[in-house]
């Protein structure tokens, strides 16, 4: 049997890594390009899209994001599509994040004190103008934090695309494991190396958001 | 021997001296009113004597026992002195018999039967013994600062601190709380409270305490203070009265 | 090409579905219970426990939030083996969720006990109670009270993330749903329907917690 050292071991799972990493930023960008969208049909005044939008991300936060992603791969075979895993899993990935990503957003721009929207209406101010000038600048603010900080739990995510059979961190981890027998070292390593992409962003969202509302504070 | 006895009390937030050498001795049954411009350091010296807030010099003795010796002698004290707060400070998860009845359950070690009596008794005193299961939220502000009293007597303390109990209510309700606070007054509890309510204090109390500035800078018996001030500044802030 | 769909396939495995929903509620019971309990002893230890216990609390809450589930458990089911802690599939899942959950409802339990109005406690101190009978008796529940819509809501992540312990070869929903897409090849009906469960099995949780908190929290709306 060939022999495998620690490093051995860490060399190959930080080379999946940059997998991880990939399919993380790709499914973040798609997530927050659609989560714009969505939030957008939230905010519609037409009721039924409004509440259709709202469905949407219910749908997303009420299921496994385990099943999306088997739903992702299957579903395109119905249609004599044989996709590819990593397309399955940034398909899904995106979805489930801009449900979430649309969620936060939404909570933010409520969170605005109900008198910022009269204000800004009693002013003369159109829709859009209201939207531009007065509630987006505020709502950006308070929404960069928990935005940034998404990107871990997106990151966290992309560990279950693994089980399609996209080979990232996770996916390495139990091959590696089953050549080395070693998975106490194994999953071990692979957790310090999600610590080490997660906690920085986990961090940095909690500086943000300090920084932010003290900023806020001060006006 | 006093009840309650301040000896040079000094006390400072970082640089700010609040109270800059406090000396009060407060008699058994004494009632008195602490009055004084916003910011004199009213309310410190009441959280001094309770406990809830340190001091760097001086010494409060309360029924003997010292303020600062050791958190349980201080558990000890609170005991025997009891608290009024401006915003009520009812527990909201309790209905209003339950927060009577916490502190002898609790502290105390009395049987619930036993507490449910007592808390029924005192909150008869206030009034409000037909409350007993409802909750904080459902009653008004104050028929709140009532049940206050009443968790505050349950502990049958023998001294009530009262820092500006009717601040916080609509006008229309100061005077039910007022009545409960002449009823202590009349039995012979002893009082010490911070008022706005320049009638009430004259009406009910023994002495009156003028603060300013953080010093005890005159003091004497209603009819004196309100008659004769000798300084500028009680005149002053009679005058804004 | 046109795909037929056929639901009538999975009649024959409704057994082995309502097992793997009952395996299902059975794991987030566990969890959940177990879950608050460590959330409330962490979130005490980080508010107002001794500093020798807050560290390493700190760290747990840290290291659990920023790694994913699957490999949490994967090290507790395969890893621990190794240092002879042998579980078998089941107990291995429950742990994994209850020192998911336990992380997260620490950091949520703690925003409550910070938010406790200073008076509560000054009130509680008043009356001659000691530190940990204010705790106890006056600042617990309402700081549960206050953030039971947050940790209610990390009780469903947590219950949808339970669908990973079928990697450990626990017979829960997923399973179920995996199960017979390989006896029936019938993947797009299984996953469809155990997907449709599982929404009803979170929307119906939320439910309960949300009459449940009413019913512990009967106080009204904590300040
Ligand atoms: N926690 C604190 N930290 C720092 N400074 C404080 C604190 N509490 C009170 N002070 C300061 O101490 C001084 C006295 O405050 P205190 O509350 O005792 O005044 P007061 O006489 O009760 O006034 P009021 O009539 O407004 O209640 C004030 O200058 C106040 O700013
Ligand atoms: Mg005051």
């Amino acid at each position: 049997m060939m022999g495998f050292s620690t490093w051995d071991i860490l060399r190959d799972l930080i080379l999946a890594t940059r997998w991880t990493l990939l399919l993380s930023l790709g499914a973040f960008l798609g997530g927050f390009v659609v989560g714009l969208i969505v939030l957008f049909l939230c905010v519609q005044h037409r009721v039924y899209i409004a509440h259709l939008a709202r469905g949407y991300i219910e749908l997303f936060q009420s299921t496994p994001l385990l099943m999306q992603l088997f739903l992702a791969f299957f579903t395109p075979a119905l249609f004599g599509f044989n996709v590819p895993a990593w397309v399955a899993a940034w398909m899904a990935l995106t979805l489930w994040t801009s449900a979430f990503l649309a969620d936060i957003w939404r909570g933010c721009a409520e969170a605005l004190p109900p008198g910022q929207w009269e204000a800004g209406a009693s002013l003369g101010l159109s829709y859009v103008e209201l939207m531009r000038y007065i509630i987006l600048p505020q709502a950006l603010r308070i929404a960069t934090a928990p935005t940034v900080g998404f990107m871990v739990q997106v990151i966290k995510g992309t560990a279950l695309t693994s089980i399609i059979g996209f080979v990232e961190l996770s996916k390495a981890g139990t091959a590696i494991t089953n050549a080395t027998f070693e998975p106490f070292t194994v999953y071990g390593l692979v957790a310090l190396i999600y610590f080490a992409l997660c906690f920085p962003i986990a961090m940095g969202s909690r500086w943000l958001e300090r920084r932010l509302n003290a900023a806020h504070l001060a006006h | 021997m006093p009840l309650i006895s301040l000896t040079n009390l000094h006390k400072s937030y970082g640089q700010n001296e609040v109270l800059k050498g406090i000396s009060l001795d407060i008699e058994p049954g004494e009632v008195i009113a602490l009055i004084g411009k916003s910011g004199s350091g009213k309310s410190t010296l009441l959280r001094c004597i309770n406990g809830l807030e340190s001091f760097q010099e001086g010494s409060i003795l309360v029924a003997g026992t010292s303020v600062m010796d050791s958190p349980n002698q201080l558990r000890l004290l609170r005991q025997k002195i009891g608290m009024i707060f401006q915003q009520f400070n009812l527990f909201p998860h309790l209905t209003v018999g339950r927060n009577v009845m916490l502190a002898p359950t609790v502290v105390k070690k009395t049987r619930q039967g036993e507490a449910e009596a007592l808390a029924r008794e005192m909150l008869d005193r206030v009034g409000l013994e037909q409350k007993f299961d409802a909750y904080p939220g459902q009653l008004s502000g104050g028929q709140q600062q009532r049940v206050a009293i009443a968790r505050a007597l349950a502990m049958q303390p023998l001294a009530l601190l009262c820092d500006e109990i009717t601040s916080a209510l609509d006008p229309e309700l100061v005077n039910e709380v007022l009545a409960v606070v002449r009823d202590l007054a009349r039995q012979g509890m002893t009082l010490v409270m911070v008022t706005h309510e320049m009638r009430f204090a004259r009406e009910v109390c023994h002495r009156l305490v003028f603060m300013h500035q953080g010093r005890l800078h005159e003091s004497g018996p209603p009819e004196q203070v309100f008659n004769a001030p000798t300084t500028a500044e009680l005149q002053q802030f009679l005058g804004m009265q | 090409m046109v795909y037929h769909f056929e639901f009538g396939a999975l009649i024959p495995y409704i057994p082995v579905i309502l097992h793997g929903v009952l395996i299902t509620v059975e794991l987030t019971l566990f969890g959940t219970v177990l879950g608050i309990i460590v959330s409330i002893l962490c979130a005490w230890a980080r508010s107002g426990g001794p500093l020798w216990l807050r560290v390493p609390v700190g760290t747990y809450v840290e290291l659990i939030r920023n790694t994913p589930f699957i490999i949490q458990l994967f090290f507790i089911f395969f890893g621990l083996p190794s240092v002879g802690v042998h579980l078998n599939a089941i107990d291995a899942s429950i742990l994994a969720m209850v020192i998911n959950l336990g992380a997260y409802g620490t950091e949520i339990v703690r925003a409550g006990i910070t938010a406790t109005p200073r008076g509560q406690r000054e009130a509680g101190a008043s009356l001659g109670l000691s530190g940990p009978q204010i705790f106890r008796h006056i600042v617990l529940v309402p700081a549960l009270s206050r953030i039971w819509p947050a940790l209610s809501g990390q009780v469903v992540i947590v219950m949808l993330g339970s669908a990973v312990c079928s990697q450990i070869s626990v017979q829960e929903l997923t399973y179920a749903a995996s199960f017979i897409q390989s006896r029936s090849f019938r993947a797009f009906e299984a996953y469809f329907v155990v997907t449709a469960l599982y929404l009803i099995l979170a929307l119906l949780l939320r439910q309960i917690l949300r009459l449940g908190g009413k019913r512990i929290f009967p106080g009204g709306k904590a300040r």
